[in-house]
């Protein structure tokens, strides 16, 4: 058919599908993200990921908290639950807990997950319960437009913060390793297919699994600490990173020009909440009804 | 829900027995269908999570004790989603951690039950000690506008009654429900009969496929059907004002209609969760109108001033908010006085002068808590309101 006719580019653009839109809302396209963040590029990775373990998807359940990550979870094609601030793990050890034949993920940002939120990563972690948790780290509050947050590097301008950073960040890698969690991975999203399979990894694997993300914010924290470019801060991931799996995540911390180390730094096995739970009332032999609804779906 | 969570016959401890309010209320969970309670450990609760702690996981259920209040309500409302009934329980303090995720409880259109066990406040007041402090925070606790039910029991056998009705309650409106006790009947031990048969309140499901199914699109009562995690119908749900699909719709209509229809499909069907007691109303020139523990010493007040010659009888809430301000209109229309008993220093008390509309005086006996009234205190009240009305 000739182009002269007017079909040809009809055809061409219906033949034209995105890889993973079978996981996607695309009613609700297009995102609320800035050019040259890295939350596309963290969700993609995350969307291969499920494309790899090859599950059912409605047995997949994405909960976020609140902010640019939080939205994450109203793009997907999923049962997805955007809550309230920060709320996220309790919310999700919940339905995991009611319904533990569910794949249970935790897509937020570093502000939800660690300041308002840090309490309940460290006892989710302590407990090794059964969910997965992608925190998006971007260094600052980008949805409320650029605030300090709890990873913000020391000297780095915020619009709260606007002679420096004088506050210590959070190393989370070192954090959710202390806390308990069972597998602990850092990548940037300058690292698609490694943090795809960290993703994998982190969601079959037993227990409390973390993946830090380092994503750029323009909008929110590169501008004002000449990075103004999405390419800018994936430039310096590039420069700075050093990949050392198995590295001490004490080591991790992230210094504003100073190398820092990437990679899957815990991969060990441990009890999980829930075959603690579903062991000792096989213990207690207390009778059909009492391991039914919470050792279904436990291998 | 896998089959040994619908087993519920041998979960349910049928017989009569000698259990505080706490203890009956635990019960009145297990016989109403919850198999999921998460909560934080505070006195004057304890003692539901406890026997919880010790009950559910013999059941089939899931009991886990979360690292605050605000987790607690997240963890519920999480499981609510996964299609189990839930509860938490706190005192006080904790119920001031829960206002948000009521909120979003609210507005998800989430089922689920929340005890409030009142106890002395603000702060951390009087731990161990009996108040009724918390209603105003129960109808306005969280951000916005909403409607929202509340229960009042006033004894141990009330305490279990009330909390397979909540659950019930919650079921059919698709809205959280405060069960709101104080420490006196928590702590208080009476008989409690627990019934052979406790009907489960259904769950309003999906009449459609997942691809014809609006997840927020109401029935013609105003409460949609919900599709749980895991089911199929993969929905998105969020604290965002949202359209029918549950997509996030930052409109001022949509913002409206949603929230007029949060608060409607409660306000339209009073008849479905309005209960009270009249105690002696038939012949009485002054009402005492009074809740919980407070409502059971208003008899002794009662009995008083009878002997001294005063027509006096008890409206009895059992129902808190909505506020019943039908019945206490026609109320104001039979009597001379109306006296309010209560351990604060007036909450409910302005919502029944404002349901009374001027008819009648409106008195309070307030006592900020820490000790219940004297029966003596309820008769002064009584007296001195039917002095002023003659």
């Amino acid at each position: 058919m000739s182009v002269k006719e007017g079909k040809t580019t009809p055809e061409l653009v219906s033949e034209a599908r995105h890889p993973l839109e079978r996981w996607l809302r695309t009613d609700r396209l297009p995102h609320i993200w800035c050019p040259g963040c890295g939350l596309g590029t963290a969700l993609s990775a995350f969307l291969f990921a499920l494309e790899e373990l090859g599950w059912d998807p409605d047995s997949v359940v994405v909960v976020s908290g609140i902010g640019c990550a939080g939205r994450a979870a109203g793009y997907l094609k999923l049962d997805t639950y955007h809550t309230t601030h920060g709320r996220a793990i309790p919310f999700a050890t919940g339905l995991k807990l009611a319904k533990p034949e569910l794949h249970v993920v935790v897509f937020s940002g570093d502000g939800d997950l660690f300041a308002i939120g840090g309490n309940h990563f460290i006892h989710a972690a302590r407990r090794n319960m059964d969910i997965a948790v992608i925190c998006v780290n971007n260094f600052n509050y980008g949805m409320t437009g650029g605030q300090l947050g709890p990873t913000t590097p020391v000297g780095s301008r915020t619009t709260t913060s606007p002679f420096g950073n004088f506050e210590h960040p959070f190393n989370l890698v070192h954090l959710a390793a202390s806390a308990g969690a069972t597998y602990v991975a850092r990548w940037t999203t300058l690292d698609g297919r490694r943090l795809t399979k960290a993703f994998a990894e982190a969601l079959s694997h037993k227990g409390f699994t973390f993946v830090e993300v380092l994503a750029p914010c323009p909008t929110g924290y590169g501008r004002r600490n000449r990075l103004s470019e999405g390419l800018d801060e994936l430039r310096y991931y590039q420069e700075h990173m050093v990949i050392r799996h198995g590295a001490d995540p004490k080591e991790a911390d992230i210094v504003l020009g100073k190398p820092f180390l990437v990679g899957k730094f815990v991969d060990i096995e441990k009890p999980s909440y829930l075959e603690l739970y579903r062991a000792k009332l096989q213990e207690l032999e207390v009778g059909d009804g009492a391991c039914g609804a919470v050792g279904k779906g436990l291998s | 829900m896998s089959p040994s969570l619908t087993t519920r016959r041998s979960a349910v401890l049928s017989g009569v027995h000698f259990m505080s309010g706490d203890e009956a209320i635990a019960e009145g969970a297990i016989a109403a269908g919850c198999r999921f309670f998460a909560a934080y450990p505070i006195t004057p609760q304890s003692e539901i999570a406890e026997r919880l702690a010790w009950r559910l996981p013999q059941i089939g259920g899931m009991f886990i004790q979360m690292e605050d209040e605000i987790a607690a309500l997240a963890a519920v409302l999480g499981a609510s989603w996964a299609g189990m009934k839930a509860m938490t329980a706190t005192s006080g303090p904790g119920f001031s951690l829960m206002m948000e995720n009521l909120g979003l409880a609210v507005m998800t259109e989430t089922p689920c039950v929340i005890v409030d066990v009142q106890r002395g406040a603000p702060s951390t007041g009087l731990p161990t000690l009996v108040a009724q402090g918390d209603m105003m925070q129960a109808r306005w606790g969280s951000h916005g506008h909403y409607e929202i039910i509340a229960l009042c029991p006033a004894s141990p056998q009330e305490a279990f009654d009330l909390t397979v009705k909540a659950f019930a309650l919650s079921e059919r409106f698709r809205v959280p429900v405060l069960l709101m006790t104080d420490e006196v009947v928590g702590h208080m031990y009476e008989r409690v009969e627990i019934p052979s048969e406790v009907p489960e309140a259904p769950r309003r499901k999906p009449r459609v496929p997942p691809e014809e199914f609006l997840p927020f699109k109401p029935d013609p009562d105003l409460v949609p059907a919900m599709a749980c995690a895991g089911e199929g119908y993969r929905i998105h749900v969020t604290g965002l004002t949202h359209d029918e699909r549950g997509y996030p719709d930052m409109s001022a209509e949509a913002h409206d209609r949603l929230v007029r229809r949060l608060v409607d499909k409660i306000r339209l069907f009073p008849q479905e969760y309005t209960f009270y007691e009249e105690v002696q109303l038939e012949d009485a020139e002054i009402a005492v109108v009074s809740y919980g523990i407070s409502a059971r010493v208003s008899l002794g007040g009662i009995e008083l001033a009878r002997k001294a010659g005063i027509k006096a009888g008890l409206f009895r809430l059992i129902t808190a908010w909505p506020f019943p301000n039908e019945a206490l209109f026609r109320l104001a229309q039979k009597v001379k006085g109306i006296v309010v008993v209560e351990l604060n220093l007036g909450q409910m008390s302005r919502e029944a002068e404002r349901a009374v509309r001027g008819q009648v005086p409106v008195h309070g006996v307030y006592h900020a808590g820490g000790r219940i009234h004297t029966p003596e205190e309820v008769f002064q009240g009584i007296e001195e309101v039917y002095r002023r009305c003659r």
